[in-house]
């Protein structure tokens, strides 16, 4: 990749945190929370990507950019108030610039004019907006500590600011150019280059930094705002404000002077100048309120995947031996040593704490996640003309970045249908006695090794007697059927089922909540949903915290062992031959209460052994496929219930009809996990889903 | 196919040479990562006859090929005195379980020979020359057809 690439790619990655920080602190605002630490975050979210768009000249990017960064300046000196319209502008305005940011990364700005149209509103706003004194006080900007004390505006300040650039600074290609500009926008600026630091061409580094600078300026600006010019150079230079009359006696200016004049005054001053810049260089109070600012953003490294991967296999593999170490010394001793079994001890627990740590560094919070689900409640809202509001809780909850990203699409059409199916219009709320604005909840939280998320509405409910009459036209049920509340609303995930009479475009994309039910389940969790007419739905969702890991139960057959994932698992069977019919060409069925299924010989089904004439021995387990269906396998024994950790059978060699994966036992063996989808789908494909009745499925 | 260096230079490559199914064979030290001693691998199911399944190599799930049933030769009921050959196919790993891992070889390209035209094309697909060197003649083994033919279109 060539370098400006990559930068540029640096810079879209910037964008989105920066683009989250944004969202972030509306929502923040949104709340109430309009402290000027929020309002400062936001602004600055803006003008840093105001600043990178500059420097890859995405001129429509920074041109929306200002105008939005114009207002939240409004916002900031408090000229305007961030009423309750103001802020829906600035949520919409921070969509159109993620899109924006999306456009331009992708080089595909399409049409302008919704831009052009939320840059108007900006416009007007910032013309109509007034400043009312009296709710100023929440607003008001706190400048950061000064040493002075700050004349009251519109009174000039006179700012002498002492910038020596370090090398460090040209090396990340800013230049003081740029940030004089920047100042030249505040007030009358004017700039003194001193050059006494500049040697001769003999001793001269091309990248060392000589020239330094001593700036005037006049403006009305706060301190906060000057010293912000300088935020992208912090550190890189040794910088100076100070807010005082303009110094009256000027330093000759070295242009003047000839050589040897130079060469003279260098000698004399160089134990000044290194005392000057030694004053200038311990952190200013000033400057050290800055990075308290900043305090509140975590510093992170961006590393690669794979490293981590590498990471939690080879921790993985630590923890297995470990347990094997210590089954070994325990086995091999005849003597119990204190010591020796206190170290074992020691060492168990120091792997687990490794363990637990190298995954925490896959683990994210949701709160991203939660944030783009604000933007899906805004748009669906607008859609469907609806007034709706998302709350959110547990956003820091962590979980496995591959399960935060595989969580979105599902998220989003819940959410979708949370608004366009579950809330009802605001007429239809007044009518109920309800606040005319619904309410869509996000909820995640940790319960016992998995992450539970909660969509919840406090619409309509499931209206249950539409449901089951769709279902019984489809032919998903018999017309006769009896079913349970609980079954009728998990007919919703059947697929090829939608509630919706006329398609919306909402909802109706295709999309089902089969295909929800899948994705949830392709990530080794569960879906359950709750329903209360007139109350509102909730639909749960139960996630691993990883997707390294799964529970599973350790089954034999024919002394080979075998893991099923324990989401597909609905329980084990007794098995008792007179429950078992042969139906002919080793095809068996089990009667599970009143429900026959099919009865699969997970052995012969693998070719680990040959198809038996009669299945007597054994334990069945009844499993539930994606689709719905369900199924008995039958294997030798169950050996035990345990997290596995998954290790790819396709690395090294490749994909088996009916494995899923593999991963590493106790004892060091491989052992397979079974793909019971496709195990039942090996040998049942041409068995049709609906021979199940639902009806007596309880 | 070898050939011949077209300079004056001889240049030399290491090989492993080791035994399985009876006859004597070699491959070049670069595509082996380790020899180990045999483990009882896990079946995998539906896997050709050669395939004996799959050990854990510290936390890497790693197919073992029976060289001898692979190369049509008699098979090997593998004890604790058997060898595994780990080495590099591509981007995958692969065990070869042999019968014993003789000596180590420095072998100058020159007296590595063509397969001749007489062997049968199961040689052919796996066997990428013959050494000839101190009265012993080895095929050289090359790693390239040894797991399942169509693995790549069967796992995408």
């Amino acid at each position: 990749m060539d370098p400006m690439a990559e930068i540029r790619l640096t810079f879209f990655q910037e964008c989105e945190e920066q683009l989250a920080a944004l969202e972030n602190g509306l929502l923040s605002m949104q709340e109430g929370e309009s402290d000027s630490e929020t309002v400062n975050a936001v602004f600055r979210a803006v003008h840093s990507i105001k600043g990178g768009a500059g420097a890859f000249r995405l001129g429509a990017l920074v041109s929306f950019a200002h105008v939005f960064e114009t207002a939240l300046d409004k916002v900031r000196s408090g000229s305007l108030v961030p009423d309750a319209d103001a802020m829906k502008l600035f949520l919409r305005a921070a969509d159109a610039l993620s899109d924006l940011v999306s456009a331009s990364r992708d080089g595909a700005l399409g049409d302008t004019a919704p831009y052009i149209s939320i840059e108007e509103e900006f416009n007007a706003l910032i013309g109509g907006g007034t400043a009312e004194e009296d709710d100023l006080s929440g607003l008001d900007f706190q400048p950061v500590v000064t040493a002075f004390e700050e004349p009251p505006p519109p009174a000039r300040n006179a700012y002498t600011i002492r910038l020596r650039p370090l090398r460090e600074l040209f090396a990340k290609a800013n230049e003081p150019l740029a940030l004089f500009r920047e100042l030249t926008r505040l007030g009358t600026f004017s700039a003194h280059c001193d050059i006494k630091n500049l040697p001769f061409l003999d001793t001269f580094e091309p990248e060392d930094s000589y020239l330094s600078w001593e700036l005037h300026l006049e403006s009305e600006s706060p301190q906060s705002a000057v010293k912000e010019v300088f935020d992208f150079v912090e550190g890189d230079c040794d910088l100076a404000i100070d807010l005082r009359q303009p110094v009256t006696e000027t330093a000759p200016l070295p242009q003047e002077m000839d050589i040897t004049a130079i060469l003279r005054k260098v000698r004399e001053e160089a134990p000044a100048i290194a005392a000057t810049a030694a004053a200038a260089a311990p952190p200013q109070p000033e400057a050290e309120a800055a990075p308290r600012n900043k305090a509140a953003v975590q510093p992170t490294i961006r590393v690669d995947l794979d490293r981590v991967d590498r990471l939690i296999n080879l921790v993985g593999e630590l923890v297995i031996n470990q347990a094997m170490l210590t089954q070994r010394v325990l086995h091999s001793s005849h003597v119990r040593d204190r010591e020796v079994t206190s170290s074992l001890e020691e060492l168990e627990r120091l792997t687990r704490e490794i363990q637990e740590s190298v995954m925490a560094i896959r683990a994210q919070p949701v709160r991203p996640l939660f944030q783009r689900m604000s933007r899906i409640v805004r748009e669906v809202a607008d859609a469907t003309a609806k007034d709706v509001r998302l709350r959110t809780e547990g956003e820091a909850t962590e979980v496995d970045k591959t399960v935060v990203e595989l969580l979105a699409d599902p998220l989003t059409h819940m959410i979708r249908n949370a608004v366009d199916h579950g809330l009802e219009s605001p007429e239809q709320r007044i009518a109920a006695g309800k606040p005319p604005e619904g309410t869509v909840k996000l909820a995640a939280a940790h319960r016992s090794g998995r992450v539970i998320i909660e969509v919840s509405d406090d619409g309509q409910g499931i209206n249950r007697p539409k449901v089951l009459q769709k279902a019984i036209a489809n032919g998903l049920v018999p017309p006769d059927a009896q079913l349970s509340d609980s079954e009728v609303d998990n007919l919703l995930f059947l697929p090829g089922f939608s509630t919706a009479s006329a398609v919306s475009n909402i909802s109706g994309r295709g999309v089902g909540m089969d295909v929800v039910k899948r994705s949830i389940q392709a990530l080794g969790g569960r879906i359950s949903i709750s329903s209360a007419p007139g109350q509102g739905s909730t639909f749960t969702l139960s996630l691993p915290l990883t997707l390294a890991v799964l529970d599973g139960i350790v089954v034999t057959v024919d002394e080979q062992v075998f893991v099923i994932p324990l989401t597909a698992i609905v329980e084990t069977v007794k098995h008792e031959p007179s429950r078992i019919h042969h139906m002919g060409d080793h095809s068996f069925v089990l009667r599970v209460r009143d429900v026959l299924v099919p009865l699969i010989d997970v052995g012969a089904e693998l070719g680990v052994r040959a198809p038996a004439s009669d299945l007597r021995s054994g334990v069945a387990i009844l499993i539930e496929t994606a689709n719905g269906t369900r199924s008995a396998l039958l294997v030798d024994n169950i050996q035990d219930q345990r997290q596995v950790v998954i290790k790819s059978l396709e690395t090294n060699y490749m994909r088996v009809d009916g494995i899923a994966a593999a991963t590493i036992l106790g004892d060091g063996r491989v052992a397979m996990i079974l793909d019971v989808d496709a195990l039942v789908g090996l040998r049942h494909h041409d068995w049709a889903p609906a021979e199940i009745p639902l009806a007596k499925a309880s | 196919m070898i050939e011949k260096s077209a300079t004056d230079l001889t240049r030399e490559a290491e090989f492993v040479a080791f035994r399985a199914g009876g006859l004597e064979f070699c491959i070049n030290i670069m595509s082996v990562r380790e020899i180990r001693g045999w483990t009882p691998a896990t079946v995998i199911p539906r896997a050709p006859s050669y395939i004996r399944g799959v050990i854990n190599l510290r936390g890497v799930v790693l197919p073992i090929v029976d060289l001898g049933v692979r190369l049509g030769l008699p098979g090997t009921e593998p004890t604790a005195r058997h060898v595994i050959i780990v080495a590099q196919v591509g981007e995958r790993a692969a065990g070869l379980l042999v019968d014993s891992v003789s000596d180590i070889l420095s072998v100058e390209d020159t007296s590595i020979q063509p397969t001749p035209d007489v062997a049968s094309n199961l040689a052919r697909t796996f066997v990428r020359g013959v050494i000839a060197m101190d009265g012993r003649m080895m095929s050289v083994i090359t790693m390239d057809n040894v797991l399942p033919a169509g693995m790549e279109l069967e796992a995408a």
